[in-house]
């Protein structure tokens, strides 16, 4: 027969059971379990000693490289081909590294592929938060509207003033600066080292660049300055009848700046005795519009929407070519209302 | 981990790095959600990383070169290593870049692969731009992403523009005078914006260099990064888009590789081969040889220039146009470089910004997209993107006419009337050959889903006869 428990014996088995149990998780509590396999954040796969190999040899070939740029450069000035040379290795060593970081990528790091959410479309809560916080820090403004008013006020008017010290980046409303020219009545053609233009300088298929008599290095960077001369013969000449007698008897001066985007006019198709393109023709290689020195710097082709201007010449008593005025309209690109303008002195 | 305590050692220090770290910025969750952020895997994705990682080149040679340019257009003689120029008046600006590239060890590489990563840049941007417009990435709730992006491509345009004129060069000068004619040509305001920002009439006042100085080495730049700094973290915030690789892959659900390990190394890789790229360019390749050409100078031009391959649609818009100005009663309204050089642009900007509201509007789809299309899946944006696409393209070839006539030696006034023709047939042609392709490919589909369902079926009877 089993022995009956003692009275109370039931009460102090449980309290030792409590006791040890709390124990245990006193003491258990710090402890790290070891994980699972299967609890990893990144899986965990096989080493791959091969590719481990390639990187180390792909980042030995970049410090080579690396080295030999430092190299090259050092001896930079002895080298003649210096530059072909240090693109040559900075550019290996850095692909070098980049394969290497391949490698790493495609073979030693885990693979994995991941799901995860997108984003909620929309926080409801959270907009309406930020609505009625809105909503309820105006309320003490009783005259929005004035309010609204004076802080539109306020912030353009400051923002005009701040703009405004921008005004003084350059000139405003002065049409009169693309309307001047350096031309005077009288004044001699010159060449690019300012000896002066005879008549007889100038030959039949050829052409030639000229400039304003006494003008510096800088005043031959205007537009209005330069000049493509060339040498017609008098009977081909078609000139307008507003344009009659600009020429020196077939000496046409033509701004040399072309009238659709500025560039210099350096093309001449002189009348050759080809059947089929037979016209002579001013082009500005740009975008190749096409003027027809015959007809007094007439469009032929191309998209410049505005006639050549000439400027009108004679050969003074000495043989020289002298300005007879100025040209016989604005020089230069095309600006809105250019058309209503003359070139001035 | 015993047999490796060295492992073991770096493990201890990121975790002390990981707490000092987080203790001082309280990061930790920030952190942690981006190394476990989701790439899906896709080539078509890597492109807008080229053009990131270009501007990281450009950023890095650009400070480089800034040690050498002079900004000044003060005239001076120049008396360098370079002989066939000695003797010859030139601005400073100009001297300083040929001195860089003669005169200072490992200057040309420099100046070479900054102009490479400029155009590796640029196409990177549109290539970029091509797969989320046929893609349809655009769509909400990415168009701010899209709308940032198409800003920084006009961004760039300008700063490789204002870039290439800085040299100043003969060729940079006559972009700077074609630019400036164009800006002369804008209605209303035309010839007072350009004698603002010239501070003057071309050539412009000696301010004109500091100003495109400052602008090109700062203010673009700044601009871009900010921007770029936006666009990347709208990308992050909405995550990015998938194609529909996987059954697992919907609306809701994205699967990808997540930043690290997976995709950090890789991303990397693509990082240091860009610039592993362009630096051999940068030596092995010459690129704008400017000592060839020569200062500039306004009464100076050359035959047979070509700027760089993204202003190729620009001069071809300028060079297509038939000569006329808009004028009323003898008055100039629009003068011509307007139309080829600043409405083209305008118009196939203003197409890109408006398009997610254009499409919305007609197809009425107000909602929610991760998950992106083929082209074929949407016949109509595919259509119409070609037929844009077609547009600039033919316009950029008839740009390069000249260089056709000079080696196949066909008329070039008879290129340009059939350009001025083919320009208005081709893309609408072409846009609806590829409406009609995606159509197709969209009808085969379904006859290999029909036919697949089909012989599930025979299969099926045969089994239970």
């Amino acid at each position: 027969m089993p022995a009956l428990p003692a009275p109370g014996a039931e009460n102090v088995s449980r309290i030792r059971n409590a006791i040890v149990s709390a124990l245990v998780l006193l003491v258990g509590r710090g402890r790290r379990r070891p994980k699972p396999e299967d609890a990893r954040i990144v899986p965990a796969q096989p080493a791959h000693p091969a590719a481990e190999l390639a990187v180390l040899a792909l980042l030995g070939l970049s410090s080579l490289c690396a080295l030999g740029f430092i190299l090259v450069y050092a001896f930079a000035d002895s080298l003649s081909n210096a530059t072909q040379f240090l693109g040559a290795a900075l550019g290996l060593a850095l692909l070098f590294l980049a394969a290497a970081l391949i490698v790493v990528g495609l073979k030693l790091v885990p693979s994995e592929e991941v799901a995860g959410e997108y984003p909620p479309h929309e926080h409801p809560y959270e907009q309406q938060v930020i609505a009625e916080v809105l909503d309820e820090s105006g309320t003490r403004f009783t005259r929005s509207r004035f309010f609204k008013l004076g802080l539109l006020g306020a912030g353009g008017t400051l923002g005009l003033a701040i703009l405004a010290p921008a005004v003084s980046f350059g000139p405003l409303f002065r049409v009169g600066d693309f309307l001047r020219t350096p031309w005077r009545r009288g004044r001699r053609l010159v060449d690019e080292h300012g000896e002066p233009y005879k008549a007889s300088d100038i030959a039949e298929k050829n052409f030639y660049l000229a400039f304003p008599e006494g003008v510096n290095d800088e005043g031959k960077e205007e537009m209005a300055a330069s000049l493509v001369v060339i040498r017609l013969k008098p009977d081909q000449l078609r000139l307008p009848s507003h344009l009659k007698g600009y020429d020196a008897h077939g000496i046409l001066a033509y701004s040399r700046i072309c009238t659709h985007a500025g560039c210099a006019i350096t093309l001449y198709r002189a009348p050759l005795f080809q059947p089929d393109e037979p016209k002579p023709a001013l082009v500005c290689p740009c975008h190749y519009s096409t003027f027809d020195p015959a007809a007094g710097g007439t469009v032929t082709f191309g998209p410049a929407g505005r006639d050549l201007p000439l400027l009108p010449v004679y050969e003074d008593s000495s043989g020289h070519l002298r300005a007879k005025g100025n040209f016989d309209g604005p020089v230069g690109p095309s600006w809105w209302g250019v058309r209503l303008w003359k070139a001035q002195p | 981990m015993v047999g490796c305590p060295a492992l073991e050692g770096a493990a201890v220090i990121a975790r002390r790095t990981v707490r000092w770290l987080d203790e001082r910025t309280a990061s930790a969750p920030y952190l942690r959600k981006a190394l476990r952020y989701l790439f899906p895997d896709h080539w078509s994705f890597l492109l807008g990383e080229v053009a990131l990682y270009a501007f990281l080149v450009l950023v890095a040679t650009g400070i480089y070169l800034t040690f050498f340019f002079v900004d000044s257009t003060k005239e001076v003689v120049y008396h360098g290593g370079y002989a066939p120029l000695n003797g010859q008046r030139m601005s400073e600006a100009y001297a300083s870049v040929v001195h860089l590239s003669f005169g200072v060890r490992a200057g040309l590489l420099l100046r070479q692969t900054h102009h490479w990563a400029a155009n590796v840049f640029i196409a990177a941007i549109v290539l970029h731009l091509l797969r989320v417009f046929f893609t349809g990435a655009y769509r909400k709730p990415r168009e701010l992403t899209y709308w940032l992006g198409v800003t920084m491509l006009t961004l760039a345009l300008l700063e490789a523009y204002v870039g290439y004129s800085l040299v100043d060069d003969l060729m940079s000068g006559m972009g700077l005078v074609i630019g400036y004619s164009v800006g002369l040509a804008l209605p209303f305001f035309g010839e007072n914006l350009m004698n603002w920002l010239f501070g003057g009439m071309f050539p412009g006042s000696e301010q004109l260099w500091p100003r495109m100085y400052i602008a090109h080495v700062l203010i673009f730049p700044i601009l871009i990064g900010l921007l770029l700094g936006a666009h990347l973290l709208l990308v992050a915030m909405r995550h990015h888009t998938q194609f529909r690789q996987r059954r697992a892959q919907t609306e809701r659900t994205i699967v990808g590789v997540p930043a690290w390990p997976g995709q950090a190394p890789r991303s990397l890789g693509l990082m240091v081969g860009t610039a592993g790229v362009l630096f051999l360019l940068g030596g092995l390749v010459q690129i704008n040889p400017v000592w060839l050409w020569g200062p500039f100078h306004t009464y100076s031009s050359t035959n047979g220039a070509q700027p760089d391959w993204y202003l190729g649609w620009l001069i071809g818009g300028l060079r297509l146009m038939p000569s006329f100005d808009l004028t009323i009663a003898g008055y100039t309204l629009v003068p011509n470089p307007f139309w080829g050089g600043a409405a083209f642009p305008l118009v196939v900007f203003g197409f890109l910004y408006l398009w997610p509201w254009l499409e919305r509007r007609f197809t009425g789809d107000e909602a929610f997209h991760n998950l992106l299309d083929r082209p074929r899946d949407a016949p109509a944006r595919t259509g119409i993107g070609i037929a844009m696409v077609s547009w600039v393209v033919l316009v950029f070839f008839a740009g390069a006419s000249d260089r056709v006539f000079v080696t196949f030696g066909l008329s070039y006034t008879g290129q340009i009337w059939a350009y001025r023709i083919l320009v208005w047939v081709l893309p609408v042609l072409f846009g609806l050959v590829a409406w009609r392709i995606c159509k197709e490919l969209q009808a085969s589909e379904s006859v290999v889903h029909e036919r697949h369902e089909a012989e599930a079926e025979a299969r099926l009877a045969r089994i239970q006869s």
